[in-house]
């Protein structure tokens, strides 16, 4: 019988969520309990419906299993626009508050739903269709572990649907883009070793002697991103039928912690994973070799080593004590050689082929994901910087920093990671538009730009109205003051984010048309037929 | 270059690439994070350090759960400009209690790691049930709904016992009187002689306006109102403290 024993399981857990959601010992876990309950109930359901008793074909062990990979990108595109959406949402509460609707949709819960929807919602299901998107192409082989793949993808989606239905019930550890609960992390981890375990499988029956480049980005991202999680998550929880818990660890030891987990999800999350997305789809894009094979050797070992070292620069000046400062910066220094080291290979992979810059859109998405990278990661090391530290920590300028790394290198590598395997997922001669991906391109290019100016300049304001002393030796500003004068700037931010998102929107549609199978007729982009000649 | 060579022994062994990749990564995390466990100087030698008392702590978790910290940093740095605006810069001692920390890493809102003493427990709540009555400028959202959420006193000791089990030193005698504790701090006609003993400096009295219940609005008060007041400063030893 198909999914005899998936049913049984998820059944029992179905029965367990409605017993917690009855025994509970606070509102919120049982509240969240309901919600698991339901959401269980809709996966029984449609594993009842697609059962049979006839004998399952047997699959073709050398065919590609690329039925997560589609459902993985249709994820990619339905969060970000919801996780794009949400920001857009808590910058216009930031301009003007009275759009906070209390409790749920007050800015407090709004922006972990945020923070975490385009990070790991977005993100994870970019990093987690791509990769098993590569590690099949580059290795030959068929993913491992039968049905692992699908457990992975929807128990990722369940991860999130209990993380952002949690923030809004106020289910928050209040740890930065580690906020989920103690049972949801549990979830987490046993979801995040059966993608390890997925992953490494592949790779170990592979045909090809050599693991791609892209596959040892890949790696140390899902690894280093297993611990970080579990040892920042360690929390001793009230009870086993409640929602709070207490974090293993306090003050100073757990700031730290904190941002050595905080910065490396930045690091081997948003930056590892994603360099492994550009060393494959990149090269194939522009169907031009990796440029330089020891640059990837030398960037990769520099690159995960270094970046664990960065995070005390969160906490500069603060009560950590001075020689982790100081350590934490000269590292932060130290990483912008291998970062840039990603960005020349990447970049150099166009050599003789920069022509398709003009013809192609999706090779444009890819270049300005890159330049983006190579922006951000050279304004993180100037900020971690003491000095420049003490005027820009608590400001905005590090949301504009954050978001021209996010918005920029994370969001356009994966746009053109999308369009690149979409029409090749379902088996579509070309995307349904490629006039629409410029539309995208530019509206998505002109947002960061908007967003990350109006950051600089009202971070860097408001870091200098708070420290602006009169002559006679007076703080010139009240707090309140510094406030009223950032309204302008939010407004304008709020203006470049619905500028991305309408950006997104369009890739939306344009991918949406493509899987329904239709072809826009359109003038091709200029240059990509090449003019006549005049007969000699 | 004979060293780029042998790296091909990595790239055909995933293992090797597995278990190196995990060697390198976890080096600079023991390296910083280690230490801060067993040097003597991490924290401070102060007095007045206390845990929170129940209602504070109550208190204090709907601050973490309502994410006060993406706004509202509480960390002063010794900076000139912000010890004359917040008060004494921050010291670990002060959030050695604190789990988790809310140093915060954003000032939307102005920090609060000394807000305690600084308004009346009536101006917090206008400014927390209505903000721009109170701060024209304002841009914090409203949060009137917790003068009408009552705070769950029954199997409070709950909470101590798990912060106790991550190394807060609650004593059996603050457990078992958790319950008792958290109502009489709210309730100005109770007896407190016991609850000022086990902890020093609490505030006292009827937070939220009504003294009917114990709400969560009095909770986040009496925990706004106790920070950053317990450490004695007038008995810190400022070039000892330094690290």
């Amino acid at each position: 019988m198909r999914f005899g024993t998936e049913i049984a399981v998820l059944g029992l857990l179905t029965f367990a969520a409605l017993a917690a959601a009855g025994f509970g010992v606070d509102e919120p876990f049982r509240q969240h309990m309901w919600v698991l309950f339901f959401v269980l109930l809709g996966f029984v359901a449609v594993l009842i419906r697609n059962t049979n008793f006839k004998p399952a074909t047997p699959v073709d062990p050398s065919a590609y299993m690329d039925g997560p990979i589609r459902y993985g990108a249709i994820a990619t595109m339905f969060w970000g626009v919801v996780g794009m959406l949400v920001g857009v949402v808590i910058a216009l509460q930031l301009a003007y508050p009275d759009l906070n609707i209390e409790p749920w949709f007050n800015l407090g819960r709004l922006r972990p739903l945020h923070t975490s929807g385009v990070v790991f919602a977005f993100g994870g299901n970019a990093l987690i269709c791509t990769s098993m998107y590569v590690v099949q192409r580059t290795s030959r082989a068929r993913l491992f572990g039968g049905n692992l793949a699908w457990f992975v993808f929807w128990g990722y989606q369940l991860f999130i649907v209990m993380a952002a239905t949690g923030y809004l019930l106020g289910i928050t550890e209040s740890r930065e883009y580690a906020e989920p609960e103690w049972y949801v992390d549990i979830w987490l981890t046993i979801v995040w070793v059966a993608y390890l375990l997925l992953f490494l499988g592949t790779i170990l029956k592979r045909k090809e002697p050599h693991i791609y480049v892209a596959n040892w980005f890949y790696l140390s991202f899902i690894v280093t991103i297993a611990m970080l999680h579990i040892v920042n998550n360690l929390s001793m929880p009230v009870s086993l039928l409640g929602s709070k818990s207490y974090s293993a660890f306090s003050g100073v030891q757990d700031a730290l912690t904190q941002w050595w987990y905080g910065h490396n999800a930045v690091g081997f999350f948003l930056t590892a994973g994603f360099l492994g997305m550009m060393y494959y789809f990149v090269p194939k894009q522009v169907n031009r070799p990796v440029y330089s094979y020891r640059l990837s050797i030398i960037h990769f070992w520099a690159l995960i080593f270094l970046y664990i070292w960065a995070g005390p620069h969160h906490l500069h000046y603060t009560a950590l004590p001075d020689w982790a400062q100081t350590l934490g910066m000269v590292f932060s220094i130290m990483l912008w050689m291998p970062s840039w080291g990603g960005m020349i290979n990447g970049l150099m992979t166009l050599s003789g082929a920069w022509d398709k810059l003009r013809t192609d859109p999706i090779v444009r998405m890819m270049v300005m994901a890159i330049a983006f990278y190579g922006m951000s990661t050279f304004e993180g090391p100037m900020m971690s910087i003491k000095a420049v530290n003490s005027l820009s920590h608590y400001t905005d300028w590090t949301i504009g920093h954050v978001h021209s790394g996010a918005l920029g290198w994370v969001g356009m590598i994966s746009f053109g990671a999308i369009y690149y395997m979409v029409p090749k997922l379902w088996n579509r001669d070309r995307l349904y538009s490629l006039r629409l991906v410029t539309w995208h391109f530019w509206l998505a290019t002109l947002g960061i730009v908007v967003y990350a100016a109006v950051m600089w300049v009202s971070g860097i304001m408001q870091g200098l109205m708070w420290r602006e002393y009169d002559e006679q030796g007076f703080l010139v500003y009240s707090f309140a003051e510094t406030v009223a004068a950032m309204h302008p700037y939010y407004v304008m931010r709020a203006a470049g984010g619905a500028m991305y998102l309408a950006g997104a929107l369009i890739m939306a549609w344009n991918i949406t048309m493509t899987i329904l199978g239709y072809q826009r007729e359109e003038e091709p982009m200029p240059g990509a037929i090449p003019a006549l000649q005049p007969a000699q | 270059m004979g060293l780029m060579d042998k790296h091909a022994i990595i790239e055909k062994n995933a293992t090797l690439l597995l278990v190196g990749s995990l060697l390198v990564v976890t080096v600079g995390g023991i390296v910083e994070i280690a230490p801060l466990f067993y040097l003597d100087n991490t924290i401070e030698k102060v007095e007045g350090m206390r845990p929170y008392s129940p209602l504070e702590l109550a208190g204090r978790n709907i601050y973490v759960r309502e994410g006060c910290y993406l706004c509202h940093s509480q960390m002063i740095r010794p900076f000139r400009d912000e010890v004359e605006r917040y008060g004494h810069y921050s010291l670990a001692a002060e959030s050695m209690y604190d789990h988790p920390f809310q140093w915060g890493s954003k000032r939307t809102g102005p920090d609060l790691a000394r807000v305690g003493d600084r308004y009346s427990n009536e101006w917090h709540v206008q400014h927390l049930a209505e903000p721009r009555s109170v701060v024209p400028e304002s841009i914090m959202p409203s949060y009137a709904f917790l003068k009408d959420a009552p705070i769950e006193v029954k199997d409070f000791s709950t909470h101590l016992i798990a912060n106790r089990r991550v190394g807060v030193p609650y004593s059996d005698d603050m457990i078992a009187h958790a319950g008792d504790d958290l109502a009489a701090q709210a309730n100005p006609n109770a007896d407190t002689s016991d609850l000022e003993g086990r902890y020093p400096k609490a505030k006292l009295g009827d937070f939220d306006g009504n003294p009917q219940q114990v709400t969560e609005m009095d909770a986040l008060v009496a925990y706004l109102q106790m920070l950053g007041t317990l450490v004695d400063f007038k008995t810190y030893d400022e070039a000892a403290g330094y690290r």
